[in-house]
């Protein structure tokens, strides 16, 4: 799989990620998918809905979100093909949390967020057994 | 008959279709018969018997888990919905607190 991001759209996710430490932020990314070529047009901030207390580790969307935004996809010609979130002070590597909530054949984009700074993206897609991610390529245009 | 309309991370399990007609009484019915038409859908949105935590079915704008759940009866008429819940998290072994250098966490 590789994805396909502009360096604008990156900045976005890094700056958002960045002001929602210590805790987790997230939204989705709006785009074309064509088998492992995704491509990446528009991110879409969504709030963080995990209690608060727990939001240092723990992102949440509300599922009217997820309407919201498909059909948005769907008026703009583009398709929901994935979502973003940030693991503060932790590496940019998907969690067990992380799979057990995953779909397949949709892009997971994870920003560690070390002391406040956004040091590193990683994308993933998990397998279509569920067993485990597969690491995609990340090509920053 | 009645309709489900599909995510479009799970439209690959049928065929690229959005919108699967379905027969059956109940939503649990009816996502049986959704199953049957599309057995490939059953592990993403069943654990067990059971739908899976993070896979929300509406009818309209109504949560079935604020109706009858899976026995919430249906009409032909109705259009029903598969929202997955986007969840995510950081792992236990967060470097949270532990004065660990960015390099280094990273190495």
């Amino acid at each position: 799989m590789d994805v396909q991001l502009s360096r604008e759209l990156q900045r976005k996710i890094f700056e958002q990620m960045e002001a929602s430490y210590p805790n987790e932020g997230g939204g989705f990314l709006l785009g074309e998918a064509q088998a492992d070529a995704i491509t990446v047009l528009d991110v879409i901030e969504v709030e963080n809905t995990f209690a608060e207390e727990e939001q240092y580790h723990r992102y949440a969307m509300k599922p009217q979100d997820w309407m919201r935004l498909e059909d948005e996809a769907d008026e703009r010609g583009l398709s929901l093909v994935g979502y973003y979130h940030s693991h503060p002070d932790s590496p940019a590597i998907p969690s067990e949390y992380d799979r057990e909530h995953a779909l397949p054949n949709f892009v997971y984009v994870i920003t560690s967020v070390m002391m406040a700074r956004a040091v590193d993206m990683r994308v993933w897609r998990l397998r279509p057994d569920r067993g485990a991610f597969e690491e995609g390529t990340l090509s920053l245009t | 008959m009645a309709k489900i309309r599909i995510p479009t991370p799970l439209r690959a399990f049928t065929g690229g279709a959005s919108d699967i007609e379905v027969a059956g009484g109940t939503v649990g019915e009816a996502l049986g018969n959704l199953v049957e038409q599309h057995p490939d859908l059953r592990v993403h949105l069943f654990q067990d018997d059971e739908l899976r935590s993070f896979v929300n079915i509406f009818i309209g704008d109504e949560d079935i888990r604020f109706m009858q759940g899976l026995d919430t009866e249906i009409d032909a008429a109705d259009s029903l919905r598969i929202i997955p819940s986007i969840a995510g998290g950081s792992p236990p072994q967060s470097f949270r607190g532990k004065k660990i250098a960015v390099e280094e966490a990273l190495r």
